[in-house]
């Protein structure tokens, strides 16, 4: 590699890691306000433990990612099968549905959840919280085993027919064993996007459900919260394993 | 399970659940949009053109035109320093060029707020930014970055690059490189290279990253709200102060409808683009 290219990677990489890797030293800094290095502590771990109200809603943020991200992989793998194996009337409308919502901002698939939820009468909370974020993740899950599937030898699919399986068979023995490193890349980025969500999740949940993003948005709305620095390592930890994961997964395909 | 009921279950249940909570919330934004307002009420049932007219308004209008300036400095920039990420990962042994992605899809799941924050933390004036710039000479006296503009494009890009670089180098990925020796053999210096084989070829992943940083950009109103302070600088922070504060629900869908509007001729663009390149192919 060339030195100046060498040089390049080197500023974006930087220009990335340098914010993540500021705020991982100073969840350790005896320093509240993190200006220097006042000496190495586990307090703001505690502080964080402590804190009941962000506990509650990391609490909560996990039940609704752990739920959506299982139903929309369930949505989107049953979909994903549906849409390789059958030619169907309309099946180009829902892809480029699909992939439309891909692209669609989070604000306006937040306020279109809010006014469906208002008029139909869902109360805010963990029930709208749990359909937005699986109709956000259902796009991503079904991209993710679509492409898995479109790796598949389709000749295993007519062996198994020729050999008398039924097309439950056909599912239960050869499609969803073969897919299991695509559905849990689709739950794992599923689960990360719910986590992530801050936009669509301001709108759509109520105040007796709080969740981690509008927890964290609100407490440094004002300044620097040490507990959160705390929080923030720790949910940095939990991206580098997912990713990782992921790729390895991804890797098995080859 | 026969054939029939496996395939009514798998297709029915992901395009009901689309067309439920999918399409039918998108078009009930459109209608809102259309309808009357109601100093008490989120709306009035009639129809009404008052919302549109009302984004001429200055007030608003000022604040459209300012979140596209922002919106569009901000791909401007993702594009200009992630083009060359996206190529020299490419041009990368095979090897390394997994590690590149790897360090790039990191930050790429990490919670979004958290990255956000992590900019502010770093932009103080008592920040690493400034101790930096300092301790380099390059500044004498600490600067102000936050609540600045340039502090809302700087966290914006940084959330939106690896949006910007991953369909540049998914477009890439299926460049061949031998044009490149074929056009120098032919005489081509590297800039007309550049200008003439790699980038009408790589047009496609240009415009699909465009599209993917431009228009979710105006819609992010908390990294407008923690780096900018509390003016309102995108149209996201419009649209969220018109649904959740002043409950004026056909205004914030009209934004929101310009919005969409923006994204559909991107898209439109970028069909166009991909028809003319498809053509060409086939023409060759």
């Amino acid at each position: 590699m060339k030195k100046s290219s060498f040089l390049y990677f080197i500023v974006i990489f930087v220009y990335l890691y340098l914010p993540i890797i500021v705020l991982i030293i100073n969840s350790f800094n005896l320093n509240r306000y993190g200006l220097k290095w006042d000496g190495f502590t586990f307090q703001w771990f505690v502080a964080m433990v402590r804190n009941h109200g962000l506990m509650e809603a990391a609490g909560n943020s996990l039940l609704v990612a752990v739920a959506s991200a299982s139903l929309a992989t369930f949505l989107g793998s049953f979909g994903a099968v549906g849409m390789y194996l059958y030619r169907f009337r309309g099946r180009q409308v829902l892809q480029g549905t699909l992939l439309t919502m891909l692209m669609v901002p989070d604000i306006i698939l937040a306020i279109a959840f809010l006014v469906l939820f208002i008029l139909l009468g869902v109360t805010l909370g963990f029930w709208s919280l749990l359909l937005a974020h699986v109709t956000f993740c259902l796009p991503f899950s079904v991209i993710t085993v679509l492409a898995r599937l479109q790796g598949f030898d389709p000749f295993l699919l007519d062996a198994a027919r020729d050999l008398g399986a039924s097309e439950g068979q056909v599912l239960h023995r050869v499609v969803f064993p073969l897919l299991r490193p695509a559905l849990l890349a689709s739950w794992l980025l599923s689960f990360t996007l719910s986590l992530d969500d801050v936009i669509v999740s301001s709108f759509v949940t109520g105040p007796s459900f709080d969740v981690l993003p509008l927890k964290i948005f609100s407490m440094v709305k004002v300044g620097v919260k040490p507990e959160v620095n705390a929080l923030a390592t720790l949910m940095i930890g939990m991206s580098v394993l997912f990713v990782i994961i992921s790729q390895l997964l991804l890797k098995e395909k080859k | 399970m026969t054939t029939s009921r496996v395939r009514l279950f798998s297709i029915t249940l992901v395009s009901a659940w689309i067309i439920v909570f999918g399409g039918a919330p998108l078009l009930l934004v459109l209608i809102t949009s259309f309808l009357g307002q109601h100093p008490q009420e989120f709306y009035e049932l009639s129809f009404s053109l008052k919302s549109y007219v009302q984004l001429i308004d200055p007030i608003y209008l000022d604040v459209m035109l300012r979140s596209v300036r922002l919106a569009a400095l901000t791909t401007f920039f993702s594009l200009l320093a992630g083009y060359p990420f996206a190529w020299l990962t490419f041009r990368l042994p095979r090897r390394y060029r997994l590690m590149a992605l790897i360090l790039l899809m990191i930050p790429f799941w990490t919670n979004s707020l958290i990255r956000t924050y992590a900019v502010r933390m770093i932009l103080g004036t008592q920040g690493v930014t400034n101790k930096l710039l300092l301790a380099a000479g390059i500044i004498d006296s600490p600067v102000r970055f936050m609540y600045t503009d340039s502090a809302v494009i700087l966290g914006l890009i940084y959330l939106m690059l690896p949006f910007m670089i991953l369909p540049l180098y998914v477009n890439m990925e299926k460049f061949d490189y031998r044009l490149v020796e074929a056009s120098r053999d032919l005489g081509a210096g590297p800039l007309q290279t550049f200008r003439s084989v790699v980038i009408p070829l790589t047009l496609p992943g240009v415009i699909a990253g465009c599209i993917m940083v431009f228009v979710p950009t105006m819609g992010l109103f908390y990294v407008a709200t923690l780096l900018g302070g509390g003016r309102k600088l995108l149209v996201g922070n419009l649209i969220q102060h018109h649904f959740l504060v002043s409950h004026n629900w056909p205004l914030g869908s009209a934004m929101s409808v310009v919005l969409i509007f923006m994204m559909i001729s991107m898209l439109g663009l970028y069909w166009l683009v991909m028809r003319r390149f498809s053509a060409r192919r086939s023409a060759l």
